[in-house]
């Protein structure tokens, strides 16, 4: 009779025991750390301007600088998408990208050939996007929320032309009503086109087989989110090209 | 003789009730020892007893996520000193920070690290998230950890944010009005955004109304933004800590599978 051996594999023990291991590398670098911030804090202190008066606004305002990304995004959406709808729909997809990312491969350790896109779309996204809009905002916008190179003057009457016309009046519509009608097409249209375009290069770069597994609804998600996040780039060169203002005005809001 | 003397006077000291009320294993450096040392110590077991190899590498986790606990660590501490000497008010407010900075002992030093450690937090932040991001930490079993930790990101600016007015000089009322701005366009809840007209949302009752106390940022927004600074995200951000801690010592670290 067989005996029912059972097939293990090999045990490899790569564990090692936390004491001292992992809490002195902890320990080690806390206090590298901690002294650097005590150095940085005796040598540089933090500011403090003069007191708050609600009359008197400077120029430019600039709100704490992790926000600048949105602020700097208030230069081609309004307020309503750069500083509600997309920073909602940044958290959402954030929080959803584990359950988007299907791909089993480069779980736990550093890779890049067996994710590829997913690490270019989180770069462009986080570093491309997100910080350089960050440093812009930080070091280039002056008053009026002008551009202004950093050895440049802050000169608060520089005088800047305001060419931006609406994309449907480029296109030659004088009507409002019909402007409205043309903006909505282009705007649905773009979604719809780039959903298609998505689709097209998901099917050439990862398969037929990778959709079905994919599923509709993760594609859907996915895709919306991923069409929305290149429509900062799209705005951003409609508006440097072309001086596009808003693509769809409504009476209710404008994008 | 010497020796013999010290030999006695550790047993004296170790070897009683008190002793081994407080400390329950010796320190030889063996391998029960050693997991004891993380398994006993509430604060230290918040690691598992044991990590994979490659886990405790910084190459791997560039240390962030511990760091950025480190940076909460040093804003708490920090910041409790600073509350003893600041009263939310706006009359005192700022001549508090000018008290803090002139005659307070430390005061200008606490103030320092706890502005520059939640910039680096900020920071840390952001690297962690790339960091499990590269290496791909964030995939089954651990997704709903990502989500916890994509909401301590969240927190994490907006204890940034909250504690930006406090100072209540010119540079924190005007960015803390432009940051918040945007409450004012939310649609439908905001009174300048859109579909707000359907709701009645107005100046003085909407989101931003709320977020402020009032319709203007003034000395009811300095108490609200205390408040919420002080104790309502830390508080929250601790429960959300707690548990992104406890996924970690559940899961283990991450790494490629054996």
């Amino acid at each position: 009779m067989a005996e029912q051996v059972k097939q293990r594999p090999a045990a490899v023990d790569d564990k090692v025991h936390t004491w001292p291991h992992l809490v002195r590398l902890e320990f080690i670098v806390a206090i590298f750390v901690f002294v650097v911030l005590i150095l940085w804090s005796v040598g540089i202190d933090a500011p403090l301007e003069e007191p708050a008066n609600p009359t008197r606004t400077p120029n430019p305002s600039k709100a704490p600088w992790y926000f600048l990304g949105l602020q700097e995004m208030l230069v081609y959406f309004d307020p309503w998408l750069a500083g509600v709808v997309l920073p909602t729909l940044i958290i959402i997809g954030l929080m959803i990208i584990p359950f988007i990312d299907i791909n089993p491969e480069g779980n736990g350790y550093y890779c890049f050939k067996e994710r590829k896109y997913e690490i270019l779309t989180f770069f462009f996204g986080f570093h491309v996007l997100w910080v350089s809009m960050i440093i812009i905002g930080t070091f280039f916008r002056g008053p009026g929320w002008n551009l202004f190179w950093p050895w440049q003057r802050w000169d608060p009457h520089k005088v800047v032309a305001l060419t931006n016309v609406d994309l449907p009046y480029l296109l030659g519509f004088r009507d409002y009503f019909w402007s409205s009608v043309c903006g909505a097409l282009v705007v649905m249209g773009y979604f719809v086109v780039s959903t298609v375009a998505f689709y097209l290069w998901v099917l050439r770069v990862k398969g037929k087989e990778f959709l079905e597994r994919w599923g509709l609804v993760r594609f859907l998600i996915a895709a919306s989110l991923f069409v929305t996040m290149l429509s900062l780039p799209a705005k951003m060169f409609l508006r440097l090209a072309f001086n596009v203002k808003y693509i769809l005005v409504t009476p209710w809001f404008n994008i | 003789m010497s020796l013999k003397f010290l030999e006695d006077l550790k047993k004296d000291i170790v070897e009683n009730q008190v002793w081994k009320a407080i400390f329950r294993h010796g320190y030889e450096d063996t391998p029960r020892n050693r997991v004891l040392m993380v398994t006993a110590n509430v604060f230290l077991h918040l690691h598992p007893a044991k990590v994979r190899r490659h886990g405790v590498r910084m190459r791997f986790t560039w240390c962030m996520g511990g760091l950025t606990f480190f940076m909460f660590l040093i804003t708490v501490v920090t910041g409790i000193y600073l509350m003893f000497y600041y009263r939310p008010v706006a009359e005192y407010a700022y001549a508090d920070m000018k008290y803090l900075e002139f005659d307070m002992p430390f005061g200008m030093l606490m103030r320092n690290m706890h502005r520059w450690a939640a910039h680096t937090m900020v920071v840390f932040v952001w690297l962690h998230m790339f960091r499990v991001f590269l290496t791909g930490s964030y995939k089954p079993p651990r997704e709903f950890n990502w989500v916890v930790g994509v909401l301590l990101l969240v927190l994490t600016l907006l204890l940034s944010f909250t504690g930006y007015l406090l100072p209540w000089d010119q540079l924190s009322i005007w960015a803390v009005t432009v940051g918040s701005n945007m409450a004012r366009a939310s649609p439908v809840l905001g009174h300048e955004g859109p579909f707000a007209e359907f709701v009645g949302a107005n100046p003085i009752y909407d989101a931003r109304a709320f977020l402020f106390g009032g319709g203007e940022i003034g000395p009811h927004t300095l108490l609200r933004f205390y408040i919420l600074h002080c104790i309502f995200i830390p508080m929250i951000a601790s429960i959300l800590m707690a548990v992104h801690f406890w996924r970690i010592r559940r899961d283990g670290f991450s790494g490629p599978s054996l």
